[in-house]
């Protein structure tokens, strides 16, 4: 009857999008890893240990997607169309303070290992260990890269403390949260 | 000191930026294709040697 540990990777759909995405910046692309992978989690789902965490299993699969990908495709994968990264952000303008736009363009500009690393550690809620496996690197190199990672995204952005504290303010969160209502509860 | 606060503030708003960037991913809908393709998945699996087809 159940058992069946597939039953469970629907569940993790919306998580392999948003990994998906933010690893490529590429809507398209996106879709169609997350559809390699999907094919690729059900027939190998042996290599799955029920019990364990099947959303690390998952990302697992498709960062590997990614990578071979990336490696058949000579460097140059992603950042094609930009679109939905522009989609995503049109945000009320609120001037000077940071704006989804500019933080989009400079997450766009971190390299794909820091950008994975500070997407599974700053934004996923996986821990430093769960990152570094998924990755296959050490605990250490996931540390330096996410803090490499915030590191340039600060210097991208100009964050000095001044701005960062108008960031946190009330107004400023209600304007980066804009969009999201009902669909969080 | 003050410049290890100033990190550690950095850190926070940049984590509180992608989540919500994250966020905003995570509740787009799913496009049907990928249901689709799971039953797909699903509905062969019966030709294996799962006795539960259909």
């Amino acid at each position: 009857m159940s058992g069946d540990p597939r039953d469970e990777i629907v569940e993790h759909l919306p998580a392999l999008r948003a990994f998906a995405l933010s690893l490529t910046r590429n809507g398209a692309l996106a879709d169609d890893m997350v559809q390699d992978s999907l094919v690729k989690a059900w027939t190998k789902i042996d290599s799955y240990q029920p019990g364990t965490n099947m959303r690390a299993w998952l990302f697992t699969i498709l960062r590997n997607t990614y990578y071979s990908n990336r490696r058949k495709a000579g460097r140059e994968v992603a950042d094609v169309d930009g679109v939905y990264t522009a989609s995503l952000s049109e945000k009320p303008a609120h001037d000077g303070r940071l704006q989804m736009t500019d933080f989009h363009a400079a997450f766009a500009k971190l390299n794909d290992e820091q950008r994975e690393a500070l997407i599974l550690v700053g934004a996923s809620g996986f821990s430093y260990e769960e990152a570094a496996g998924m990755c296959g690197v050490a605990v250490g190199t996931i540390k330096s890269r996410t803090n490499r990672a915030r590191a340039r995204l600060a210097e991208l952005m100009h964050l000095d403390m001044g701005e960062a504290l108008e960031m946190t303010d009330g107004a400023t969160l209600a304007v980066i949260s804009g969009n999201r209502t009902a669909s969080v509860g | 000191m003050a410049q290890d606060r100033n990190k550690a503030q950095q850190s926070q708003v940049i984590d509180e930026n992608l989540k919500r960037v994250y966020q905003d991913m995570l509740d787009e809908k799913v496009p049907d294709r990928f249901l689709d393709l799971l039953s797909q998945l699903k509905n062969q699996q019966g030709d294996g040697n799962h006795g539960d087809t259909k």
